[in-house]
Protein backbone atom coordinates (compact mmCIF):
# COMPACT_ATOMS: atom_id res chain seq x y z
CA UNK A 1 0.00 0.00 0.00
CA UNK A 2 1.55 3.29 -0.97
CA UNK A 3 1.42 6.31 1.31
CA UNK A 4 -1.25 8.39 -0.55
CA UNK A 5 -3.74 5.17 -0.97
CA UNK A 6 -6.87 5.85 1.06
CA UNK A 7 -6.73 4.25 4.29
CA UNK A 8 -10.57 3.54 4.23
CA UNK A 9 -12.56 2.47 1.22
CA UNK A 10 -16.23 2.30 0.89
CA UNK A 11 -18.33 0.53 -2.27
CA UNK A 12 -21.39 0.86 -2.66
CA UNK A 13 -22.36 0.08 1.09
CA UNK A 14 -25.95 -1.39 1.94
CA UNK A 15 -27.24 -2.21 5.05
CA UNK A 16 -30.92 -2.96 5.67
CA UNK A 17 -32.80 -3.56 9.63
CA UNK A 18 -35.66 -5.61 8.39
CA UNK A 19 -37.73 -3.20 5.94
CA UNK A 20 -35.81 0.18 6.91
CA UNK A 21 -33.28 0.45 4.85
CA UNK A 22 -30.46 2.46 6.48
CA UNK A 23 -27.62 2.81 3.71
CA UNK A 24 -27.99 2.16 0.05
CA UNK A 25 -25.26 2.58 -1.71
CA UNK A 26 -22.00 4.54 0.33
CA UNK A 27 -19.06 5.34 -1.35
CA UNK A 28 -15.99 6.92 0.61
CA UNK A 29 -12.51 7.38 0.75
CA UNK A 30 -10.34 8.88 3.59
CA UNK A 31 -7.04 9.40 3.14
CA UNK A 32 -3.84 9.23 5.52
CA UNK A 33 -4.28 11.49 8.07
CA UNK A 34 -7.79 13.28 6.75
CA UNK A 35 -10.60 13.87 8.66
CA UNK A 36 -13.45 13.17 7.38
CA UNK A 37 -16.67 14.40 8.82
CA UNK A 38 -19.97 12.23 8.08
CA UNK A 39 -22.94 14.69 9.00
CA UNK A 40 -26.87 13.39 8.91
CA UNK A 41 -30.37 13.65 11.23
CA UNK A 42 -30.83 11.30 13.99
CA UNK A 43 -31.19 7.84 12.53
CA UNK A 44 -29.86 7.91 9.04
CA UNK A 45 -27.40 5.52 9.56
CA UNK A 46 -24.17 7.25 10.29
CA UNK A 47 -23.18 5.20 13.23
CA UNK A 48 -24.26 1.92 11.20
CA UNK A 49 -21.59 3.13 8.41
CA UNK A 50 -18.82 3.16 11.28
CA UNK A 51 -19.59 0.27 12.70
CA UNK A 52 -20.18 -1.80 9.62
CA UNK A 53 -16.29 -0.16 8.83
CA UNK A 54 -14.89 -1.94 11.89
CA UNK A 55 -16.39 -5.00 11.59
CA UNK A 56 -18.97 -5.03 14.44
CA UNK A 57 -22.25 -4.83 11.25
CA UNK A 58 -21.81 -7.23 8.85
CA UNK A 59 -22.92 -4.97 5.23
CA UNK A 60 -25.94 -6.96 3.16
CA UNK A 61 -24.21 -4.96 -0.14
CA UNK A 62 -20.55 -3.35 -1.16
CA UNK A 63 -17.29 -3.55 0.00
CA UNK A 64 -14.84 -1.68 2.82
CA UNK A 65 -11.20 -1.98 2.73
CA UNK A 66 -9.30 -0.76 5.71
CA UNK A 67 -5.42 -0.65 4.79
CA UNK A 68 -5.92 -2.60 1.34
CA UNK A 69 -8.04 -5.46 3.12
CA UNK A 70 -11.53 -6.33 2.62
CA UNK A 71 -12.85 -6.09 6.36
CA UNK A 72 -15.91 -8.85 5.83
CA UNK A 73 -13.54 -11.29 4.28
CA UNK A 74 -11.08 -11.56 7.09
CA UNK A 75 -10.53 -14.24 9.64
CA UNK A 76 -11.27 -13.11 13.03
CA UNK A 77 -7.31 -13.10 13.51
CA UNK A 78 -6.95 -10.88 10.50
CA UNK A 79 -9.88 -8.91 11.78
CA UNK A 80 -8.60 -8.06 15.32
CA UNK A 81 -5.06 -7.48 13.78
CA UNK A 82 -7.06 -4.18 11.65
CA UNK A 83 -8.97 -3.32 14.69
CA UNK A 84 -5.89 -2.95 16.58
CA UNK A 85 -4.59 -0.26 14.31
CA UNK A 86 -8.16 1.26 14.50
CA UNK A 87 -9.56 3.24 17.54
CA UNK A 88 -13.11 3.63 18.04
CA UNK A 89 -14.85 6.06 20.47
CA UNK A 90 -18.18 5.50 21.16
CA UNK A 91 -21.11 7.88 21.66
CA UNK A 92 -21.93 6.38 25.40
CA UNK A 93 -17.88 6.32 25.73
CA UNK A 94 -18.82 2.66 26.63
CA UNK A 95 -16.10 2.85 29.62
CA UNK A 96 -16.09 -0.33 31.80
CA UNK A 97 -17.68 0.53 34.94
CA UNK A 98 -16.43 -1.80 37.06
CA UNK A 99 -12.93 -0.47 36.09
CA UNK A 100 -11.24 2.53 37.44
CA UNK A 101 -9.81 4.74 34.53
CA UNK A 102 -6.51 3.59 35.02
CA UNK A 103 -7.62 -0.25 34.59
CA UNK A 104 -9.73 1.35 31.21
CA UNK A 105 -6.78 2.17 29.82
CA UNK A 106 -4.42 -1.07 30.84
CA UNK A 107 -7.25 -3.70 29.91
CA UNK A 108 -6.87 -3.26 25.85
CA UNK A 109 -2.93 -2.48 26.70
CA UNK A 110 -2.31 -5.80 28.87
CA UNK A 111 -4.84 -8.05 26.17
CA UNK A 112 -3.31 -7.06 22.56
CA UNK A 113 0.36 -6.05 24.11
CA UNK A 114 1.28 -9.60 26.47
CA UNK A 115 4.60 -9.32 27.48
CA UNK A 116 4.89 -5.41 28.64
CA UNK A 117 6.42 -4.84 31.82
CA UNK A 118 4.53 -2.93 34.51
CA UNK A 119 6.82 -0.03 33.75
CA UNK A 120 5.97 0.22 29.99
CA UNK A 121 2.07 -0.18 30.76
CA UNK A 122 2.10 2.79 33.47
CA UNK A 123 4.15 5.13 30.95
CA UNK A 124 1.46 4.33 28.59
CA UNK A 125 -1.59 5.22 30.66
CA UNK A 126 -0.11 8.41 31.41
CA UNK A 127 0.67 9.54 27.94
CA UNK A 128 -2.74 8.22 26.89
CA UNK A 129 -4.09 10.22 29.93
CA UNK A 130 -2.00 13.54 29.35
CA UNK A 131 -2.79 13.78 25.54
CA UNK A 132 -6.51 14.05 26.71
CA UNK A 133 -5.53 16.26 29.61
CA UNK A 134 -7.17 13.85 32.03
CA UNK A 135 -3.77 13.06 34.40
CA UNK A 136 -5.56 13.88 37.18
CA UNK A 137 -8.39 11.38 36.44
CA UNK A 138 -6.29 8.19 36.54
CA UNK A 139 -7.61 6.50 39.84
CA UNK A 140 -11.46 7.73 39.27
CA UNK A 141 -14.26 5.42 38.73
CA UNK A 142 -16.36 6.44 35.23
CA UNK A 143 -19.73 6.80 37.36
CA UNK A 144 -17.34 10.03 39.34
CA UNK A 145 -16.66 11.73 35.64
CA UNK A 146 -18.39 14.27 33.82
CA UNK A 147 -19.79 13.41 30.60
CA UNK A 148 -17.00 15.34 28.59
CA UNK A 149 -14.47 13.65 31.07
CA UNK A 150 -15.83 9.94 30.08
CA UNK A 151 -15.22 11.56 26.35
CA UNK A 152 -11.82 11.91 27.01
CA UNK A 153 -11.25 8.79 28.63
CA UNK A 154 -12.81 6.74 26.40
CA UNK A 155 -10.67 8.69 23.36
CA UNK A 156 -7.58 7.79 25.90
CA UNK A 157 -8.38 4.72 25.86
CA UNK A 158 -8.21 3.89 21.98
CA UNK A 159 -5.01 6.12 21.56
CA UNK A 160 -3.13 3.56 24.19
CA UNK A 161 -3.19 0.88 21.44
CA UNK A 162 -1.39 3.73 18.37
CA UNK A 163 -4.37 3.60 16.42
CA UNK A 164 -3.63 4.85 12.68
CA UNK A 165 -7.35 5.45 12.19
CA UNK A 166 -9.99 7.31 14.74
CA UNK A 167 -13.56 6.57 14.40
CA UNK A 168 -15.44 8.87 16.21
CA UNK A 169 -18.90 8.23 16.79
CA UNK A 170 -20.84 11.83 18.07
CA UNK A 171 -18.24 13.16 19.91
CA UNK A 172 -20.12 16.12 21.03
CA UNK A 173 -23.52 14.69 21.48
CA UNK A 174 -24.49 16.08 24.75
CA UNK A 175 -21.77 18.03 25.91
CA UNK A 176 -22.03 21.89 26.79
CA UNK A 177 -20.70 24.34 24.22
CA UNK A 178 -16.70 24.55 26.29
CA UNK A 179 -16.66 21.12 26.26
CA UNK A 180 -17.75 20.71 22.64
CA UNK A 181 -15.30 23.19 21.72
CA UNK A 182 -12.57 21.18 24.23
CA UNK A 183 -13.25 17.33 22.40
CA UNK A 184 -12.82 19.65 18.89
CA UNK A 185 -9.12 20.56 19.68
CA UNK A 186 -8.79 17.09 20.97
CA UNK A 187 -9.77 15.55 17.68
CA UNK A 188 -7.28 18.22 16.19
CA UNK A 189 -4.34 17.46 18.87
CA UNK A 190 -4.95 13.37 18.66
CA UNK A 191 -4.51 14.08 14.36
CA UNK A 192 -1.50 16.37 14.83
CA UNK A 193 0.19 13.77 17.64
CA UNK A 194 -0.70 10.24 16.04
CA UNK A 195 -1.14 11.32 11.95
CA UNK A 196 -4.49 9.53 12.36
CA UNK A 197 -7.13 9.66 9.69
CA UNK A 198 -10.38 10.01 11.29
CA UNK A 199 -13.93 9.14 10.44
CA UNK A 200 -16.08 11.60 12.39
CA UNK A 201 -19.98 10.97 13.18
CA UNK A 202 -21.83 14.02 14.24
CA UNK A 203 -24.89 16.16 14.04
CA UNK A 204 -22.54 18.87 15.02
CA UNK A 205 -21.41 21.66 12.45
CA UNK A 206 -19.68 23.39 14.97
CA UNK A 207 -17.60 20.36 15.19
CA UNK A 208 -17.49 19.31 11.58
CA UNK A 209 -16.73 22.98 10.53
CA UNK A 210 -13.47 22.91 12.97
CA UNK A 211 -12.25 19.43 12.31
CA UNK A 212 -13.28 17.75 8.78
CA UNK A 213 -10.52 18.38 5.95
CA UNK A 214 -13.78 17.17 4.03
CA UNK A 215 -17.71 16.83 5.05
CA UNK A 216 -20.25 14.31 3.69
CA UNK A 217 -23.76 14.63 4.03
CA UNK A 218 -25.90 10.99 4.67
CA UNK A 219 -29.46 11.42 2.85
CA UNK A 220 -31.77 8.41 1.93
CA UNK A 221 -29.28 5.97 2.68
CA UNK A 222 -26.02 7.20 0.63
CA UNK A 223 -23.51 10.16 0.65
CA UNK A 224 -25.22 12.97 -0.69
CA UNK A 225 -22.70 15.78 -0.94
CA UNK A 226 -18.94 15.70 -0.48
CA UNK A 227 -16.51 18.01 -0.22
CA UNK A 228 -15.08 21.13 1.88
CA UNK A 229 -17.55 21.94 4.73
CA UNK A 230 -18.15 25.55 2.66
CA UNK A 231 -18.42 23.86 -0.73
CA UNK A 232 -20.99 21.63 0.91
CA UNK A 233 -22.90 24.19 2.66
CA UNK A 234 -22.79 26.56 -0.62
CA UNK A 235 -25.38 23.94 -1.89
CA UNK A 236 -28.97 25.31 -1.88
CA UNK A 237 -30.80 21.81 -1.75
CA UNK A 238 -33.43 22.92 0.78
CA UNK A 239 -32.66 19.72 2.79
CA UNK A 240 -28.96 21.01 3.16
CA UNK A 241 -29.76 24.51 4.29
CA UNK A 242 -32.06 23.85 6.49
CA UNK A 243 -29.42 21.43 7.83
CA UNK A 244 -27.30 24.39 8.31
CA UNK A 245 -29.99 26.96 9.26
CA UNK A 246 -30.92 25.41 12.22
CA UNK A 247 -27.30 24.61 13.79
CA UNK A 248 -25.97 28.27 13.55
CA UNK A 249 -29.81 29.62 13.78
CA UNK A 250 -29.50 31.76 10.70
CA UNK A 251 -32.99 31.61 10.18
CA UNK A 252 -35.42 33.35 12.76
CA UNK A 253 -38.01 30.91 14.72
CA UNK A 254 -41.77 32.49 14.69
CA UNK B 1 -36.61 -8.51 -0.21
CA UNK B 2 -38.42 -11.19 0.55
CA UNK B 3 -40.48 -11.69 3.76
CA UNK B 4 -39.85 -14.82 6.13
CA UNK B 5 -43.04 -16.69 6.45
CA UNK B 6 -43.81 -18.31 9.86
CA UNK B 7 -44.45 -21.62 9.49
CA UNK B 8 -46.19 -22.67 12.69
CA UNK B 9 -47.11 -19.39 14.26
CA UNK B 10 -45.07 -16.67 15.40
CA UNK B 11 -44.78 -17.72 19.24
CA UNK B 12 -43.32 -20.98 18.20
CA UNK B 13 -41.23 -19.79 15.62
CA UNK B 14 -39.38 -16.97 18.36
CA UNK B 15 -39.11 -20.43 21.03
CA UNK B 16 -37.33 -22.48 17.73
CA UNK B 17 -35.19 -19.53 17.11
CA UNK B 18 -34.17 -18.83 20.77
CA UNK B 19 -33.79 -22.97 21.15
CA UNK B 20 -31.28 -22.29 17.79
CA UNK B 21 -29.55 -19.28 19.12
CA UNK B 22 -28.73 -20.91 22.40
CA UNK B 23 -27.63 -24.20 21.15
CA UNK B 24 -25.70 -21.99 19.11
CA UNK B 25 -24.12 -20.43 22.29
CA UNK B 26 -23.38 -23.58 23.79
CA UNK B 27 -21.70 -24.63 21.13
CA UNK B 28 -19.63 -21.78 20.94
CA UNK B 29 -18.59 -22.13 24.54
CA UNK B 30 -17.07 -26.08 23.64
CA UNK B 31 -15.11 -24.75 20.78
CA UNK B 32 -13.68 -21.65 22.56
CA UNK B 33 -12.68 -22.69 26.02
CA UNK B 34 -9.94 -25.01 25.16
CA UNK B 35 -8.25 -22.18 22.92
CA UNK B 36 -5.77 -19.62 24.56
CA UNK B 37 -6.09 -17.16 25.77
CA UNK B 38 -7.14 -18.39 29.01
CA UNK B 39 -7.91 -15.60 30.86
CA UNK B 40 -6.61 -17.19 34.06
CA UNK B 41 -6.81 -14.94 36.35
CA UNK B 42 -10.49 -13.74 35.26
CA UNK B 43 -11.29 -17.54 35.69
CA UNK B 44 -10.28 -17.27 39.16
CA UNK B 45 -11.56 -13.84 40.12
CA UNK B 46 -15.21 -14.82 38.78
CA UNK B 47 -14.42 -18.76 41.12
CA UNK B 48 -13.84 -15.90 44.04
CA UNK B 49 -17.01 -14.07 43.13
CA UNK B 50 -19.25 -17.16 42.79
CA UNK B 51 -17.35 -19.63 45.46
CA UNK B 52 -16.27 -17.32 48.21
CA UNK B 53 -19.67 -15.02 48.12
CA UNK B 54 -21.83 -17.36 48.14
CA UNK B 55 -20.62 -19.42 51.16
CA UNK B 56 -22.59 -16.80 54.00
CA UNK B 57 -25.72 -17.90 51.80
CA UNK B 58 -25.04 -21.59 51.11
CA UNK B 59 -23.76 -21.93 55.14
CA UNK B 60 -27.37 -20.74 56.14
CA UNK B 61 -29.48 -22.44 53.45
CA UNK B 62 -27.40 -25.77 53.96
CA UNK B 63 -27.52 -25.66 58.04
CA UNK B 64 -31.41 -24.94 57.95
CA UNK B 65 -31.84 -27.21 55.63
CA UNK B 66 -30.18 -30.05 57.76
CA UNK B 67 -32.51 -29.36 60.89
CA UNK B 68 -35.46 -28.52 59.36
CA UNK B 69 -35.39 -31.91 57.41
CA UNK B 70 -34.62 -33.97 60.34
CA UNK B 71 -36.85 -32.06 62.28
CA UNK B 72 -39.85 -32.86 59.83
CA UNK B 73 -38.94 -36.41 59.17
CA UNK B 74 -38.63 -37.55 62.90
CA UNK B 75 -42.56 -38.20 63.61
CA UNK B 76 -42.82 -40.47 60.40
CA UNK B 77 -40.01 -42.44 61.73
CA UNK B 78 -41.25 -41.93 65.23
CA UNK B 79 -44.17 -43.58 64.59
CA UNK B 80 -42.31 -46.84 63.20
CA UNK B 81 -39.78 -46.56 66.60
CA UNK B 82 -37.21 -45.78 63.42
CA UNK B 83 -35.73 -42.71 64.52
CA UNK B 84 -32.30 -44.57 64.77
CA UNK B 85 -32.79 -44.11 60.71
CA UNK B 86 -32.56 -40.63 60.73
CA UNK B 87 -29.22 -40.13 60.22
CA UNK B 88 -29.68 -42.40 57.10
CA UNK B 89 -32.49 -40.88 55.51
CA UNK B 90 -30.80 -37.36 55.74
CA UNK B 91 -27.48 -38.00 54.53
CA UNK B 92 -29.24 -40.10 51.88
CA UNK B 93 -31.53 -36.93 50.60
CA UNK B 94 -28.63 -34.39 51.39
CA UNK B 95 -26.38 -36.17 49.30
CA UNK B 96 -28.52 -37.52 46.37
CA UNK B 97 -30.70 -34.79 45.77
CA UNK B 98 -31.01 -32.11 48.86
CA UNK B 99 -27.84 -30.16 48.72
CA UNK B 100 -26.80 -30.20 44.73
CA UNK B 101 -30.73 -28.31 44.52
CA UNK B 102 -30.17 -26.35 47.45
CA UNK B 103 -26.86 -25.39 46.24
CA UNK B 104 -27.74 -24.77 42.52
CA UNK B 105 -31.11 -22.82 43.50
CA UNK B 106 -29.05 -20.46 45.80
CA UNK B 107 -26.47 -19.92 42.84
CA UNK B 108 -29.08 -19.23 40.46
CA UNK B 109 -30.48 -16.41 42.09
CA UNK B 110 -27.21 -15.32 43.59
CA UNK B 111 -24.91 -15.84 40.75
CA UNK B 112 -27.40 -16.23 37.29
CA UNK B 113 -29.54 -12.79 38.60
CA UNK B 114 -26.13 -10.87 39.30
CA UNK B 115 -24.37 -12.25 35.62
CA UNK B 116 -27.45 -11.87 33.93
CA UNK B 117 -27.63 -8.11 35.26
CA UNK B 118 -23.71 -7.08 34.61
CA UNK B 119 -23.42 -8.28 30.93
CA UNK B 120 -26.98 -7.20 29.94
CA UNK B 121 -25.75 -3.69 31.26
CA UNK B 122 -22.44 -4.27 29.46
CA UNK B 123 -23.92 -4.94 26.27
CA UNK B 124 -26.60 -1.74 26.46
CA UNK B 125 -23.96 0.37 27.73
CA UNK B 126 -21.71 -0.41 24.26
CA UNK B 127 -18.71 -1.80 26.91
CA UNK B 128 -18.99 -5.38 25.27
CA UNK B 129 -18.98 -3.50 21.81
CA UNK B 130 -15.80 -1.73 23.51
CA UNK B 131 -14.08 -5.25 24.01
CA UNK B 132 -14.47 -6.44 20.53
CA UNK B 133 -13.08 -3.43 19.23
CA UNK B 134 -10.23 -3.34 20.92
CA UNK B 135 -9.15 -6.61 19.64
CA UNK B 136 -10.53 -8.81 22.85
CA UNK B 137 -13.03 -11.45 22.34
CA UNK B 138 -15.99 -10.70 24.61
CA UNK B 139 -17.00 -14.34 24.52
CA UNK B 140 -14.25 -15.37 25.75
CA UNK B 141 -13.86 -12.96 28.37
CA UNK B 142 -16.71 -12.46 29.75
CA UNK B 143 -18.81 -15.70 28.84
CA UNK B 144 -16.28 -18.67 28.77
CA UNK B 145 -14.66 -17.43 32.47
CA UNK B 146 -17.86 -16.73 33.86
CA UNK B 147 -19.18 -20.30 33.07
CA UNK B 148 -15.99 -21.78 33.58
CA UNK B 149 -16.39 -20.14 37.33
CA UNK B 150 -19.89 -21.25 37.58
CA UNK B 151 -19.29 -24.86 36.59
CA UNK B 152 -16.39 -25.50 39.14
CA UNK B 153 -17.50 -23.84 41.78
CA UNK B 154 -21.78 -25.12 41.86
CA UNK B 155 -19.78 -28.43 43.05
CA UNK B 156 -17.51 -27.21 45.61
CA UNK B 157 -20.65 -25.42 46.83
CA UNK B 158 -22.39 -28.54 46.75
CA UNK B 159 -20.05 -30.52 49.30
CA UNK B 160 -19.78 -27.48 51.38
CA UNK B 161 -23.24 -27.70 51.60
CA UNK B 162 -23.56 -30.92 51.95
CA UNK B 163 -21.29 -30.65 55.04
CA UNK B 164 -23.17 -27.76 56.67
CA UNK B 165 -26.63 -29.59 56.12
CA UNK B 166 -25.09 -32.43 58.26
CA UNK B 167 -23.75 -30.52 60.75
CA UNK B 168 -27.09 -28.90 61.35
CA UNK B 169 -28.96 -32.38 61.10
CA UNK B 170 -26.59 -33.69 63.78
CA UNK B 171 -26.82 -30.75 65.93
CA UNK B 172 -30.79 -31.56 65.99
CA UNK B 173 -30.19 -35.79 66.30
CA UNK B 174 -27.18 -35.11 69.21
CA UNK B 175 -30.03 -32.47 70.94
CA UNK B 176 -33.19 -35.16 70.77
CA UNK B 177 -31.59 -38.72 70.43
CA UNK B 178 -28.44 -37.81 72.27
CA UNK B 179 -26.40 -39.34 69.49
CA UNK B 180 -22.36 -39.51 69.50
CA UNK B 181 -20.74 -37.51 66.47
CA UNK B 182 -18.96 -41.05 65.62
CA UNK B 183 -22.78 -43.15 65.45
CA UNK B 184 -24.05 -40.78 63.43
CA UNK B 185 -21.70 -40.61 60.58
CA UNK B 186 -21.19 -44.33 60.99
CA UNK B 187 -25.05 -44.98 60.58
CA UNK B 188 -25.74 -41.82 57.91
CA UNK B 189 -22.33 -42.68 55.10
CA UNK B 190 -23.04 -46.33 55.76
CA UNK B 191 -26.05 -46.68 52.96
CA UNK B 192 -23.93 -44.17 51.03
CA UNK B 193 -22.55 -45.56 47.88
CA UNK B 194 -19.78 -44.30 45.21
CA UNK B 195 -22.67 -43.65 42.98
CA UNK B 196 -24.30 -41.36 45.34
CA UNK B 197 -21.68 -39.35 45.76
CA UNK B 198 -19.98 -39.37 41.89
CA UNK B 199 -23.90 -38.61 40.72
CA UNK B 200 -23.86 -35.84 43.14
CA UNK B 201 -21.10 -34.08 42.14
CA UNK B 202 -21.27 -34.68 38.16
CA UNK B 203 -24.89 -33.62 38.75
CA UNK B 204 -23.17 -30.02 40.22
CA UNK B 205 -21.12 -29.66 37.29
CA UNK B 206 -24.09 -29.92 35.07
CA UNK B 207 -26.25 -27.37 37.23
CA UNK B 208 -23.12 -25.13 37.13
CA UNK B 209 -22.73 -24.98 33.56
CA UNK B 210 -26.11 -24.78 33.28
CA UNK B 211 -26.73 -21.66 35.51
CA UNK B 212 -23.46 -19.88 34.14
CA UNK B 213 -24.38 -20.33 30.44
CA UNK B 214 -28.10 -19.78 30.74
CA UNK B 215 -26.95 -16.27 32.68
CA UNK B 216 -23.94 -15.48 30.27
CA UNK B 217 -26.80 -16.26 27.25
CA UNK B 218 -29.91 -13.76 28.81
CA UNK B 219 -27.03 -10.46 29.31
CA UNK B 220 -24.90 -11.10 25.82
CA UNK B 221 -28.47 -10.74 24.23
CA UNK B 222 -29.98 -8.10 26.61
CA UNK B 223 -31.41 -4.92 24.38
CA UNK B 224 -33.74 -2.20 24.56
CA UNK B 225 -31.75 0.08 27.63
CA UNK B 226 -32.43 -0.39 31.64
CA UNK B 227 -35.90 -2.63 31.13
CA UNK B 228 -33.67 -5.31 28.81
CA UNK B 229 -31.11 -5.48 31.81
CA UNK B 230 -33.99 -6.48 34.25
CA UNK B 231 -35.07 -8.76 32.31
CA UNK B 232 -32.22 -10.40 31.24
CA UNK B 233 -31.61 -11.12 35.14
CA UNK B 234 -35.07 -12.00 35.41
CA UNK B 235 -34.95 -14.39 32.60
CA UNK B 236 -31.20 -16.04 34.30
CA UNK B 237 -33.07 -16.64 36.97
CA UNK B 238 -36.34 -17.92 35.86
CA UNK B 239 -34.79 -20.32 33.07
CA UNK B 240 -31.72 -21.31 34.90
CA UNK B 241 -34.33 -23.33 37.75
CA UNK B 242 -36.54 -24.46 35.57
CA UNK B 243 -33.45 -26.02 33.69
CA UNK B 244 -32.04 -27.05 37.05
CA UNK B 245 -35.46 -28.58 37.64
CA UNK B 246 -35.72 -30.62 34.29
CA UNK B 247 -31.95 -31.75 34.58
CA UNK B 248 -32.36 -33.23 38.38
CA UNK B 249 -35.64 -35.01 37.25
CA UNK B 250 -33.66 -36.48 33.87
CA UNK B 251 -30.49 -37.56 35.69
CA UNK B 252 -32.43 -39.28 38.61
CA UNK B 253 -33.53 -41.27 35.80
CA UNK B 254 -29.96 -41.96 34.50
CA UNK B 255 -29.05 -42.45 38.18
CA UNK B 256 -31.92 -45.27 38.84
CA UNK B 257 -31.13 -46.93 35.80
CA UNK B 258 -27.45 -47.27 36.49
CA UNK B 259 -27.84 -48.45 40.01
CA UNK B 260 -30.53 -51.20 38.70
CA UNK B 261 -28.11 -52.41 35.96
Amino acid sequence: MSDREPVIRVRGLARSFGENRVLAGVDLEVGPAENVVVLGRSGSGKSVLIKIIVGLLAPDAGVVEVFGQDVHRLRPRELDAIRVRIGFSFQSSALYDSMNVRENLEFPLRMNRRGLTEGAVRDAVNEALDAVGLAGAIDQMPSELSGGQRKRVGIARTLILNPEIMLYDEPTAGLDPNTCGEINELILRVREKYHTSSIIITHDLTCAKVTGDRVAILLDGVLFRIGTFESVFADPDPRIRSFYDYNFVTKATS
Amino acid sequence: MPRSRSLLSPGVDRFLAAVGDGSEFVVRFFGSFWRPPWHVREVIRQCFEVGVRSLPLISLTGFITGIVFTKQSRPSLAAFGATSWLPSLITLALVRSLAPLVTALVCTGRVGSSIGAELGSMKVTEQIEAMEVSAINPFKYLVVTRTLATTLMVPVLTIYCCFVGLTGSFLNVAGNEAQSLQAFVKSGFAQISFLDLWSSVAKSFIFGFTIGIIACYQGFHASKGTEGVGRAANASVVLAMFAVFIEEVLIVQVIHWLRSV
